[in-house]
């Protein structure tokens, strides 16, 4: 897997209950991209990220990651290529020290001692949180967990980074500390989210969703100046695109 | 709901205890978790009807806490709150028991009251017991020296992952507390229908969490173990420690000591 892509093509997925979550959803991901997936809650972005590691089989079509299909026997390799970041950093934190969290992912994979600790370090420093290496996760800020959460991805030397909405519930410093952090780095990047301005500054390419559905795709600048299409998409403009308030320039 | 909010917060004052630096805080947890295994054996295995012999089990508790920087005010407190299921366990065998077992100058005291005395003391001296060991040990700490003993994968990993959302689920739980609160009105909607429901709804969030959870997990390889990477050092100090105190133990359980202490001390007199 020296090629960091997504394919998905034709996937289609419905609930056991028969909801339909996706419908007919394609797109490629190339080596490095950064790309945003927005649209309204319950467009199904959360269901399409959800296949990009395996949680959710698709019912139709397929998910291609570096040209290995997501399949029941590829799951262990597929995982350790896409690197998770969950929405509730509680969710994915779950060991009794941040240290022991970020080697959670290292340790399965069978390293020896030496390199984990390594690791360890290595992905700590990289978000900034070296010094809560023995916090437990249950005292620390959001910022903090935020942060954590994406070293566990990282130690694990995932090649893709998927989030789910990375900038929910943190103050306004701790956004822009998230964007910087995640602006340096140089993996193929997929964020889920509201923030469109996040999505502005970090992504290229934007791909929107409604109703399980892929409803636009292309350069992120394009897609937020077009008002029709977000209103049909229950989004409005990003606010840096919006006039100033004050003055009313744009 | 001020009292879940205090337990909350007590159980993060004794998680924060654990933390400190001190010779007991430094011993090896599994020194610890076998003492303190020894002596719950040792308190527990006494008669019924059995109170003085048990007395003397007092000192590990307070050269630990003592030892340990533990406040022992706050530790009090603890047991405090949770003797009441103490009490009820043992409340009715002054009733039941009212055959005469021994004088106190004129007065006559059946076996019930001794009895529930003993299950008193008992409850004080295994239940201070298992505080100490995790105020010196922290709870982690104590799941890890288990793990090292070879006490199966499966509970080691439910006693971690449930110290940890203890302190998430009490959060969820205030929160759905304050807003039924906020919305209740000279005691309408405070009742026990609404608590059935409100129970309800955390055990489905709760159903939820552990499904994220175990993705979360699966996402970065879990295979079914839970690997924790910890180094545990067991020196002669700590063979000591667990050497001393359980020979102390057995004796303080095989003789009785506050008797053959007050013959010697009648006998010094005489």
């Amino acid at each position: 897997m020296s090629h960091h892509t997504i394919d998905v093509s034709g996937l289609g997925f419905a609930y056991p209950d028969g909801t339909a979550a996706l419908e007919d959803v394609s797109f490629h991901i190339g080596h490095g991209e950064s790309v945003a997936i927005v649209g309204a809650n319950g467009a199904g972005k959360s269901t399409l990220l959800m296949h990009l590691n395996g949680f959710l089989m698709p019912v139709r079509g397929s998910v291609n990651i570096g040209g290995t299909p997501v399949a029941k026997g590829t799951l262990s390799d597929i995982r350790k290529t896409v690197g998770m970041v969950f929405q509730d950093p509680d969710d994915q934190l779950f060991m009794p020290s941040v240290f022991e969290d970020v080697a959670f992912g290292p340790m399965n994979l069978g390293l020896p001692v030496d390199q984990i600790e390594a690791r360890v370090d290595d992905a700590l420093e990289r978000v900034g949180a070296s010094r809560l290496k023995e916090r437990p996760p249950y005292r620390l800020s959001g910022g903090e967990k935020r942060a954590v959460a994406i070293a566990t991805v990282l130690a694990m030397s995932a090649s893709i980074l998927v989030m789910d909405e990375p900038s929910s519930n943190l103050d306004p410093r701790a956004r822009r500390r998230l964007i910087e952090l995640l602006a340096g780095f140089e993996h193929t990047k997929i964020i889920a989210t509201h923030d469109l301005d996040m999505a502005l500054e970090l992504c290229e390419r934007t791909i929107v969703m409604s109703g399980g559905r892929v409803t636009a795709d292309g350069a992120t600048r394009d897609i937020f100046t077009d008002v029709k299409l977000l209103d049909e998409s229950g989004l409005e403009k990003p606010l840096s695109l919006q006039g100033c308030p004050i003055c009313g320039m744009a | 709901m001020a009292s879940l909010e205090e337990g909350l917060y007590d159980l993060g004052r004794l998680d924060r205890l654990a933390y400190l630096d001190t010779p007991i805080h430094r011993l090896d947890p599994r020194a610890k978790v076998v003492t303190t295994l020894v002596y719950l054996v040792c308190v527990v295995s006494f008669g019924k009807y059995e109170v003085l012999p048990m007395l003397p089990f007092l000192i590990y508790p307070v050269v630990l806490a003592t030892e340990g920087n533990l406040p022992l005010g706050f530790l009090m407190r603890k047991l405090i709150a949770v003797a009441p299921f103490a009490v009820l366990v043992g409340i009715f065998n002054p009733f039941l028991d009212r055959e005469t077992v021994m004088y106190v100058g004129n007065l006559a005291i059946s076996g019930g009251w001794v009895s529930f005395a003993s299950i008193l003391v008992r409850f004080f001296l295994t239940t201070i017991a298992a505080l100490v060991l995790i105020a010196t040990t922290s709870f982690p700490g104590v799941c890890v020296g288990l793990a090292s003993l070879r006490v199966p994968d499966v509970l080691v990993t439910q006693l971690l992952l449930l110290y940890r959302y203890i302190f998430v689920l009490g959060e969820e739980t205030m929160r759905m507390a304050r807003a039924r609160s906020l919305r209740s009105f000279d005691g309408k909607g405070m009742g026990p229908a609404v608590y059935g429901q409100i129970l309800g709804h955390l055990l489905l969030r709760t159903y939820a969490r552990a499904g994220r959870l175990y993705q979360a997990m699966l996402a970065r390889g879990f295979d079914g173990q839970v690997r924790i990477m910890r180094s545990l050092r067991f020196t002669t100090r700590d063979a000591i420690f667990v050497a001393g105190w359980s020979a102390l133990f057995v004796v303080f359980r095989v003789y009785n000591v506050p008797l053959l202490l007050g013959r010697l001390m009648t006998g010094l007199i005489s």
